[in-house]
């Protein structure tokens, strides 16, 4: 037998180097490929967590008011004494001391709105905990409302101040001021309320010129009935007169409207032409503008080019001077009828900071109450607390179940058809839309067994059914993965199958299971659809003791939040979302550093 | 009548420890041993030999019914340790593998501390009880299998992080700590290199005095040198048993003939 | 029966085998030249001849120790079992015997330079010749035996032993009674004795390779099988 010529140019040929050179780059394409990839999904997470991030950060934290309650009646430190104690009166009494020419049960209420509706309630809880402090209230602080909050992180307007320095004439008229000026300071308002009467007219000749065209197209029918009743018989003509009629109605109709609009429009027109040389009035439609002479603080509500008139919102301290040569006009951007604060109360809100009533902290009432109408007294620790006990009831009852189930399955059940069918049916179940588990929850847990509605136990238990197959096929998997060589041994020293097994292959399949129990449990933990199956939307404010407690979860109370119209209850939701995020890092790290333990001792 | 003196040498009669006889083993539907009758003697190496396939290993494992881990696995015929069948109903499998002991081919010790592996088959069939006692038992199990002096300040390292030679070691440690009466080694220095060989061949030498054992090998030079009786296997069926050093030098069978010259695989 | 039917797997250690065995072969070839040739050569006073035959003991030496250096080496390489074993060994033994035998035939070339100026008479050399033939034949035949692992050749070689120290004896006894007769006899029947004893010895070597060839074959010692089976004759010849 003669051996094949073996030619040695056949890997060192330029058609091999030209070969080796393609290899190469598709290796290089392929690895462009996955960077590529993980650079799209990466980006699409950074982007996800950068705006969940920028909205929910602010709710971390919330501006407090301290204020200098009356608390001389207070004389015991019994505590069913303190608890009787009229906070929402010593709270009410304390900020109306502070602008005290406030009046009219209407401003009185704008006034006390500036605090939370949960402030006295709050003070309470915390007189209750150090009574010691009444003599310095001011160590007491309550939430302020959550518009206030959010005017102070400025998210409610933009604004632009102006400071100046002309003469400024006071004249007082009641409630009324009249402000002269001697240059014009008030062009960029003027002109503001000229571009606004402008485009009003427009909008409104726009809709006549739509009533024009169905008012030309009623009459060019009705002329042309006219025409048709000449020539037609007597049931259309019947017919036809009464079309004509509804016409006619609806013509008249039309026309009236047409008149109105013009009337209204000509109105703005005229208006328009008219700044600068008569007195217009600064609706609610416009920007605010505020003018700041000295304490004082006035809303203008009409403006000429050399003077002002305008509601006095803070008023001056003693009696009002004649002139002032130093003054501020600040206009925010966003109009009044577009907010939800009013100028009355950015103003007193601007006093208190002023008078360092006011702080801004850590938000704690977000981290230890539980839920709210209101969103500066809403709180996740409920849901976290709820979060929490239904995952240890799921874990305490999916993890044993689901590891001795696989180790039955792998180790002792004899291979018959009877194991195939109970193999087949487990890895189906870990297919099934979670929302059946909830509907299996409702109809057996709650209705047959008439167990305890939105209690975490409950919850754990319907969660625990999900997560079980999980965990029953991720065991199988690791017990599978522990080498035969490890059995052997321990049987061969006389190990009984079941010795050999918990002391030899578990050991070595617990990194495996661990892992996947943790996925398992981080599933869990994100489940909305099968918990609101069973009752976990409850409104739940008290922080939940007991496993038997009504309780709700996270992701559930975000679903509710999400439905909240307030703007401050947009940033709790997105700051739940970062707590749930940072519950599942947590776990999965908590899994991580458990499994390398496992690990390394093996 | 003749005055011729016979010479007749007086040997004591061989005592025997484990029997199989007529012993078949199907996989299935395949039959892998063929009716196989040997004896293994006490306080002797025995070796098995033959090609790859032959079902030697298949026969030492029927000794600690090991096969009975395998499901498809079928065992007839008698066998017996000290004239008691060992697979009667009423023997417990797990009593049989604390005195029938096996080491594997390839060193498998317990990923756990070298003084768990050796404790573990004490521990669990209560042969200790105290810790002093447990500890006793470990030193000698490890200096009877010549790896004490060397593990002895490190008695809580894992078992894994031994060399191969000492490995193995440490699983004979382990398997002669439960003081099993007979040993069955399945290829034991396979995977080991030659001094470490060396070592386990004059270990089994030392073990013989206290210890019947079982050895199957692939090195027929390894069975010449370490075992007085050898049994030669070809496709299942036994082929030629009887002394070491008669089957090397003169054997009566062609078959053995050509496989231990090399002349058939 | 030839032990050796299948050819090993390894192809060079099969050639190896198969060289020792061509070199026994070529061994015994030289041996048994020697042998005639050395007879030839006294009786003829050729001393040229003796002298190649003396020179050509050296080959023999050296084939010996070849023979002796090849097992060695085959031994720590090839671990030899069973049969390729007792062949090795056997054949070192063979060589041995032949080298002695070789030995035997330089003794008797040397004699040639002291029989100077003798003339052998046929009547005297007669039974030497008769006595070398059967030699030969008893080398021949052994090596015969060892080469193809013949068990009964080997047995018969081993029988007719007692027929070459029988010859021997006869050899002896005539050659005294020439020197008894005539003293001037002395000098020829002495060398001629001396070459009886040297083939009686070499037939004694011949032997010990039928034994070899017998170990070869059985992995039994044929000396203790025939004592064995004499006393069994007796034993039925005494019942």
């Amino acid at each position: 037998m003669t051996d094949p010529k073996i030619n040695p140019s056949i890997h060192t040929s330029i058609e091999a180097k030209m070969r080796l050179k393609k290899r190469y780059k598709s290796e290089r394409m392929f690895k462009i490929w996955g960077q590529l990839a993980i650079f799209v999904s990466v980006s699409f997470l950074l982007l996800l967590l950068s705006t969940i991030a920028y909205k929910g950060l602010p709710a971390f934290t919330h501006n407090f008011v301290s204020l200098p309650y009356d608390m001389s009646e207070i004389e015991t430190l019994d505590v069913s004494e303190l608890k009787k104690v009229d906070y929402d009166g010593l709270v009410k009494a304390s900020i109306r001391a502070q602008f005290p020419e406030v009046s009219g049960r209407k401003n009185k209420k704008l006034l006390g709105g500036i605090l939370s509706s949960g402030a006295p309630v709050i003070l309470r809880e915390q007189v209750i905990e150090n009574p010691n402090n009444r003599n310095e209230p001011l160590r007491y602080k309550v939430p302020i409302s959550d518009f206030a909050d959010i005017y102070l992180k400025g998210h409610i307007t933009d604004e632009t101040s102006y400071e100046k320095s002309d003469i400024a004439q006071i004249i007082l008229d009641d409630d009324e001021i009249k402000v002269s000026f001697a240059s014009q300071n008030f062009t960029l308002i003027i002109e503001q309320i000229k571009s606004r009467l402008i485009n009003d007219a427009q909008k409104l000749r726009e809709q006549q010129a739509g009533l024009i065209l169905s008012r030309d197209k009623m009459q060019t029918k009705i002329s042309v009935i006219d025409e048709r009743v000449k020539t037609e018989d007597s049931l259309i003509v019947e017919r036809l007169n009464k079309e004509r009629e509804q016409l006619q109605k609806n013509l008249k109709k039309v026309l009236a409207q047409i008149t109105k609009l013009d009337k209204k429009a000509k109105g703005f027109e005229q208006q328009a032409l008219a700044t600068g040389t008569q007195e217009q009035p600064l609706t609610n439609k416009d920007k605010s503008a505020l003018l700041y002479l000295n304490e004082a603080v006035i809303k203008i509500n009409a403006v000429q080019n050399n003077y002002i008139r305008g509601k006095i919102l803070i008023p001056f301290s003693g009696a009002a001077p004649e002139q002032i040569s130093d003054w501020r006009l600040r206009v925010l951007d966003m109009p009044e009828a577009s907010r939800k604060f009013l100028d009355q109360e950015i103003v007193w809100t601007d006093e208190l900071v002023a008078k360092g009533y006011v702080a801004k902290k850590l938000n704690w009432i977000f981290a230890t109450r539980g839920a709210s109408r209101e969103p500066e007294m809403a709180g996740i620790w409920g849901a976290v607390v709820g979060s929490f006990l239904t995952i240890i009831v799921t874990l305490a009852l999916a993890f044993p179940l689901g590891v001795a189930a696989a180790i039955y399955l792998e180790e002792f059940a004899p291979k018959n058809r009877i194991t195939t069918i109970i193999e087949v049916n487990i890895n189906n179940l870990a297919a099934v839309p979670s929302i059946v588990f909830g509907l299996l929850g409702l109809a057996v847990f709650l209705n047959f067994f008439g167990l305890d509605r939105s209690a975490p136990y409950v919850g754990g238990m319907v969660l625990a059914l999900m997560t079980l197959p999980t965990i029953i096929i991720a065991s199988r998997a690791a017990l599978r993965a522990v080498p035969p060589s490890i059995r052997e041994a321990a049987l061969g020293i006389g190990a009984s199958k079941l010795q050999t097994v918990l002391h030899h292959v578990l050991p070595l399949a617990m990194p495996g299971i661990m892992t996947g129990t943790i996925i398992g449990l981080a599933q869990a933990l994100g489940e909305t659809a099968p918990l609101l199956m069973i009752g976990m939307v409850a409104f739940v404010v008290d922080i939940p003791g007991s496993l038997s407690d009504p309780a709700t979860v996270l992701p559930v109370q975000i679903f509710m939040w999400a439905d909240f119209p307030e703007p401050a209850f947009e940033q709790r939701t997105s700051a739940a979302i970062l707590v749930l995020l940072a519950f599942l890092i947590l776990m999965n790290a908590l899994a991580v550093i458990i499994r390398k333990r496992f690990e390394r001792r093996w | 009548m003749s005055d011729k003196k016979k010479n007749i040498k007086t040997q004591k009669a061989p005592v025997i420890k484990m029997r199989g006889k007529g012993v078949d083993v199907f996989y299935g539907n395949k039959q892998a041993l063929f009716n196989v009758d040997l004896e293994i003697e006490k306080n002797q190496v025995t070796s098995l030999i033959g090609p790859s396939g032959c079902g030697k290993s298949t026969f030492l494992r029927c000794f600690n019914r090991m096969n009975d881990t395998i499901d498809i696995c079928r065992v007839s015929g008698e066998l017996t340790l000290d004239n008691q069948d060992i697979y009667n109903k009423e023997i417990d499998v797990v009593e049989l593998r604390a005195r029938v002991g096996m080491v594997f081919q390839k060193p498998n010790p317990f990923p756990k501390s070298i003084y768990e592996n050796v404790a573990y088959g004490p521990k669990i069939h209560g042969l200790a009880n105290n810790k002093t006692d447990l500890d006793e038992i470990v030193v000698k199990s490890l200096r009877r299998a010549g790896l004490f002096e060397e593990v002895k300040d490190r008695l809580d390292e894992s078992g894994t992080s031994l060399s191969g030679g000492q490995q193995q070691r440490l699983c004979i440690a382990r398997a002669i700590a439960t003081r099993p009466e007979v040993l069955l080694m399945d290829e034991p220095c396979s995977a080991l290199d030659p001094i470490a060989t060396a070592i386990i061949e004059e270990l089994i030498d030392e073990l013989r005095e206290k210890f019947t054992i079982v050895i199957v090998t692939h090195s027929m030079q390894q069975a010449a040198r370490v075992s007085q009786k050898t049994a030669f296997f070809h496709l299942g069926k036994l082929i030629e048993e009887g002394k070491t050093s008669k089957i090397f030098t003169n054997p009566l069978n062609k078959k053995t003939q050509d496989y231990i010259t090399g002349r058939i695989g | 029966m030839d032990i050796f039917e299948s050819e090993h797997i390894v192809t060079s250690y099969q050639d190896e085998l198969t060289d020792l065995a061509a070199s026994i072969s070529k061994m015994g070839g030289m041996v048994e030249t020697a042998i005639s040739s050395s007879i030839d050569a006294l009786l003829s006073h050729d001393k040229k001849a003796a002298k190649k035959i003396a020179k050509g003991d050296q080959a023999i030496d050296e084939m010996q120790r070849r023979i002796d250096k090849n097992a060695v080496s085959m031994i720590a390489r090839r671990q030899p079992m069973a049969g390729d074993l007792r062949l090795i060994i056997s054949s070192i033994h063979v060589a041995n015997d032949l080298e002695r035998i070789g030995d035997m035939a330089k003794n008797i070339a040397r004699r040639v330079k002291h029989t100077e100026g003798h003339k052998f008479s046929p009547t005297f050399y007669n039974g030497v010749r008769h006595m070398t033939n059967v030699t030969l034949a008893q080398i021949k035949d052994s090596l015969d035996a060892f080469a193809s692992q013949d068990t009964e050749a080997a047995i018969a070689v081993c029988n007719r032993d007692d027929e070459v120290d029988a010859l021997y004896v006869s050899i002896f006894r005539e050659l005294l009674t020439y020197m008894m007769e005539d003293p001037r006899n002395i000098t020829e029947c002495t060398n001629l004795l001396f070459c009886g004893k040297n083939l009686e010895r070499a037939g004694d070597h011949a032997t010990n390779i039928a034994e070899a060839a017998y170990y070869l074959e059985t992995g039994k010692n044929l000396p203790v099988i025939l004592e064995e089976m004499k006393a069994q004759e007796q034993e039925e010849q005494e019942n």
